[in-house]
Formats: C-alpha cells, sequence, structure tokens
C-alpha cells in the first residue's frame, strides 16, 4: 500500500475509534440504563461528542504542520477526510443537544442562539465548518481556485469560537480548555512564524495552509 | 427459540423500609389533603405524585462538590480522602453562645427526621432524595442569636491536604466555599440540616458530617461539610455569586421563568435520565414548594432578586 494511503487508513481508524467506544457505551446503556452513559445519558452524549468534535477540528488543524514536520506530503491527502470527520462529530454533537437538551424544539434553540451567548459561539462555529464542508470537493476547490484558500481560513474562526463556545460554558475547573487553547495557539505560532521566515527569505507571500 | 430471562433488579433499585413505610405516610397526608385538612407535614411537602426516590447508588456517585474536583464523579471517587472526625464548627458573629463547639455536643439529644426532597441542580438535572436530617431552626436557636442577627454565612472545611479540588490551579473559586440564608429562611420548617440519607450516615461525597438542605433553591445554596456558622447583620456573600454574579444571585430560589445564562430552566431532567427515556419535566416555581415558602418573598421582584 502506498505511504499516502496507509496514513489514511491508519487516520481513519484512529478517528472512528471515539464513536465506536461510544457505540459500545449505547448498546450497554440500550441493554441496561445507566451502565454505559451514567444517570444523565444526554448530558454524557452531547459532552462527549462535543469535546471530540473539538478534538477533530484541532487534528485537522494539525494536518499541514504534520507535513512540514515530517517533510512527508501524504498527509495533505487526508486533510479532507479528517475534516468531514470532524464534522460528522460536530453534527452528532448538535443533533444531541437537539433531542435531549431541546426536546427537538426550534424554537427553544432560536431562543438559546438569541440568549445564550455561549450557544451562539459554538453555532458560529458550526456554521464555518459547513461552508468548509460544503466547499470541500475537488469540484470546488477549482471553481473557486484562490478563493478557496480564503475562505478556508474560516479554519481560524471555527476554531477560536469553539473555544470560546468551551470557555464560556465551562463553570468551573479549566484545564481541559486551557490545554485545548494552548494546542490551537502553538499551531498558530508555528503558522506565522513559518510565514514570516517564508516572507524575510523570499520578500514573498506564501499561500496559507 | 426463546427462553425465560427473570427481569433483574438492581439491589439499589429495591426500597428500604424506612422509606417503603414513609411513602405510605406520605400517602396517608395526601389522602388526609384530599379530605380537607390543611396540614401537610413537612416530611412530603412538595412532592408531587410521579417523584420516585432517586436510586441511591445514583444520588451518592454523580454530584457536585467541587472541593473534590469539577467532575460529577468526583466526589465518590476522592472524598474518602476527608478525615470527618473530630469535627469542630466555630459559632460567630450576632449570637449570645458563640466560640468553637464539637460536632457531636452541637447535635446531641436533637431528633433526626426523615425528609423526602426534590433537588433541583442549577444545571438543570433533578433528584427525589429521603434526607435524614434537623430543622435548622432548632439547631440556630440554641447559639441565642440577638436582634441584629438578620442573615445567616456557612463555610465549608477548607483543607486542601484532603480535599483535591482546593489544591487545583485551574480553579476560579475562592475557597473555603461560603453560602447564606436570610433568617426566615433559615428558620423555615423545611430548611433542614442534613445528617444522613437513604437511611444511613451521609456519605463524604455527599458533604459530611452536615449539610444544609433548602429544598426550594437551587443545589447549590445547600453548602456542604460546614464548619463555620456566623450570624449576621447584612447579606452575606456566597461563592458562586462572587465568582459569576450575573449568572447565580443570592438567593437562587427554583424559578422556570428566570432564564439563566447558560440553562432555560424551565425545564428539567430528573435523573435518572436515559437514552430512550430523557425523564424531561417542567420546573416548577420554588421547586414546588411554593405553597409553602412563597410568602418569604412576597412582593419582591424575583427576576432582580434571582
Amino acid at each position: 500500500m502506498k505511504p499516502a494511503l496507509t496514513l489514511k487508513v491508519v487516520l481513519a481508524s484512529l478517528l472512528s475509534a471515539p464513536l465506536l467506544w461510544l457505540a459500545w457505551r449505547v448498546q450497554l446503556d440500550i441493554n441496561q440504563p445507566g451502565t454505559g452513559l451514567g444517570p444523565d445519558a444526554g448530558e454524557t452524549l452531547v459532552h462527549y461528542l462535543g469535546e471530540w468534535s473539538l478534538v477533530m477540528v484541532l487534528i485537522a488543524f494539525t494536518i499541514s504542520p504534520m507535513r512540514r514536520w515530517t517533510g512527508f506530503s501524504g498527509w495533505l491527502r487526508s486533510r479532507r477526510m479528517v475534516g468531514l470527520f470532524a464534522f460528522a462529530y460536530v453534527v452528532l454533537h448538535i443533533a444531541s443537544y437537539l433531542v435531549f437538551y431541546l426536546n427537538l424544539s426550534w424554537q427553544a434553540l432560536f431562543e438559546d442562539f438569541v440568549e445564550r451567548a455561549y450557544i451562539t459561539a459554538g453555532m458560529l462555529a458550526f456554521f464555518c465548518l459547513l461552508l468548509m464542508t460544503l466547499t470541500s470537493t475537488r469540484g470546488w476547490q477549482r471553481r473557486l481556485r484562490a478563493r478557496w484558500y480564503q475562505l478556508h481560513q474560516l479554519i481560524y474562526l471555527a476554531i477560536g469560537s469553539a473555544l470560546v463556545h468551551l470557555w464560556w460554558l465551562t463553570r468551573d475547573g479549566y484545564l481541559e480548555v486551557a490545554l485545548y487553547s494552548l494546542w490551537f495557539v502553538l499551531l498558530c505560532v508555528e503558522r506565522w512564524a513559518g510565514s514570516a521566515r517564508f516572507i524575510w527569505r523570499t520578500g514573498a507571500r506564501q499561500p496559507p495552509g | 427459540m426463546s427462553r425465560y430471562e427473570p427481569a433483574s433488579i438492581p439491589s439499589s433499585e429495591i426500597t428500604p423500609e424506612s422509606l417503603f413505610l414513609n411513602r405510605r405516610a406520605f400517602m396517608r397526608n395526601s389522602a388526609a389533603l384530599a379530605a380537607g385538612a390543611s396540614l401537610v407535614s413537612p416530611a412530603s411537602a412538595g412532592l408531587q405524585p410521579d417523584d420516585d426516590v432517586t436510586p441511591e447508588q445514583i444520588a451518592t456517585s454523580y454530584n457536585n462538590f467541587y472541593e473534590f474536583g469539577t467532575d460529577k464523579g468526583d466526589p465518590a471517587r476522592y472524598a474518602h480522602e476527608l478525615t470527618t472526625e473530630p469535627w469542630r464548627v466555630t459559632v460567630s458573629g450576632e449570637a449570645g453562645k458563640t466560640g468553637e463547639f464539637d460536632f457531636d455536643d452541637i447535635i446531641k439529644g436533637m431528633t433526626v427526621e426523615e425528609r423526602i426532597y426534590r433537588f433541583r441542580c442549577v444545571e438543570a438535572w433533578s433528584m427525589v432524595v429521603p434526607w435524614m436530617g434537623i430543622p435548622l431552626k432548632n439547631i440556630l436557636q440554641q447559639f441565642e442569636p440577638n436582634g441584629n442577627a438578620r442573615f445567616v454565612e456557612f463555610k465549608t472545611l477548607l483543607r486542601p491536604s484532603e480535599m483535591r479540588g482546593q489544591r487545583s490551579f485551574f480553579s476560579g473559586i475562592e475557597w473555603p466555599y461560603v453560602e447564606g440564608l436570610r433568617l426566615d429562611e433559615a428558620y423555615h420548617p423545611l430548611t433542614i440540616m442534613v445528617t444522613g440519607m437513604y437511611g444511613k450516615t451521609l456519605p463524604n461525597q455527599n458533604g459530611a458530617p452536615w449539610r444544609l438542605m433548602v429544598p426550594w433553591k437551587y443545589g447549590f445554596k445547600s453548602i456542604k461539610s460546614i464548619v463555620s456558622i456566623r450570624f449576621t447583620e447584612r447579606q452575606p456573600r456566597n461563592t458562586w455569586n462572587m465568582l459569576a454574579p450575573n449568572e447565580y444571585g443570592f438567593y437562587a430560589n427554583v424559578n422556570p421563568a428566570v432564564s439563566h445564562p447558560r440553562w432555560s430552566q424551565a425545564s428539567e431532567r430528573r435523573l435518572p435520565s436515559t437514552l430512550f427515556d430523557p425523564n424531561t419535566r417542567p420546573t416548577l416555581p420554588f421547586n414546588g414548594y411554593a405553597d409553602e415558602v412563597a410568602g418569604l418573598y412576597a412582593g419582591m421582584d424575583l427576576a432582580k432578586y434571582y
């Protein structure tokens, strides 16, 4: 198997692992309520899926530095797949929120969107990822050309607002959200340092990525 | 081919005798009420017909007690590190008898009653718990509060060596945890100091050796593992209000009409809440105790004093 394909298969199995683990817990819970998901199944689902959504988006953001660090260009062949994984986790996160917190009430969702700032931030992240997912195909890449790169800078806004979403909803105990933020900040610094060096050396801008 | 399998009943589902008897008392009271009697005993006031007691295993393993960590499993995981004997309590402020007392001496000779209360967390989940406790009024009056005492303030133990949440660098809480009540709230017959639950001694994770229980207020008012009682003239501070004043007030009465920046308070998930039975129900004003306590707040704008 070609190295790029091997990498893709490995990544796909790693990224599906949290979902398989969740499926196993759901299965336990169906057999005997409370055993797999605890006394508050809805909350467990929503938090678990939300946390993994953030991790997936951060992993997608880590793909291009991986290419730079390893010198292996095959990483980029997996980037779209990782992004789609992230979007799938986000969709499941929101769906479980709708079912277990809002009883499928669109009016309640609208109220949340207007009244609760952390929901507004989370929705903003969702819309960014939605746009990126819709335009992630080769066809759209060709159609949008340079604009495609600009559009996919939305990843910064998506991760930024997802982090704000988590900061605002954390009541206390900021260790996790601090670690995720650090991950994001380090990757930003790595990118900016990289492009600053590039501009200094060549006087030209490199395409962001 | 089908095989007969006996339904497995977890031991936590089997109702202890004391509760069973109490449920009978509840039925009796309800019958009395229906017959036109005006008194409902505090033991079952506010209970709705579909308020089933939450399994003990859940009430003792899934709760907030940030002194032991922010995960709801942390208290049950780490509270065994806490020593509750001996337990000294400092009484101070506007009272005739102040000083340091031994916990056992304070409650000596007092009658412990069983109270089945609805418990509503500000995070929109709820339980029904059989507490064992002493009316707070009986406890407070032995310290002879004077005429200046209008509020009472409580503090939780500060002991980072045994409470790992207090050692956490990533916590914004200014320890020790403090809470307070207006004296008339504290003297209300529904307000109790809890020393046990499910017919047993109060477990560490639920606030041993004693904790407050104010059933018409959000759970964070019911401060745990208390070591200080202070009578004051002015309204005391309370921890969550200090951390986020726009979210948590001093009164914190359960109120479906006052929305919270994090959670709509219109409904709640009664635990256990499972995949196919989320057990969501509307939240009641004053957590179902409006008949008993609404009078305490007559004329107050509850949207302002949340």
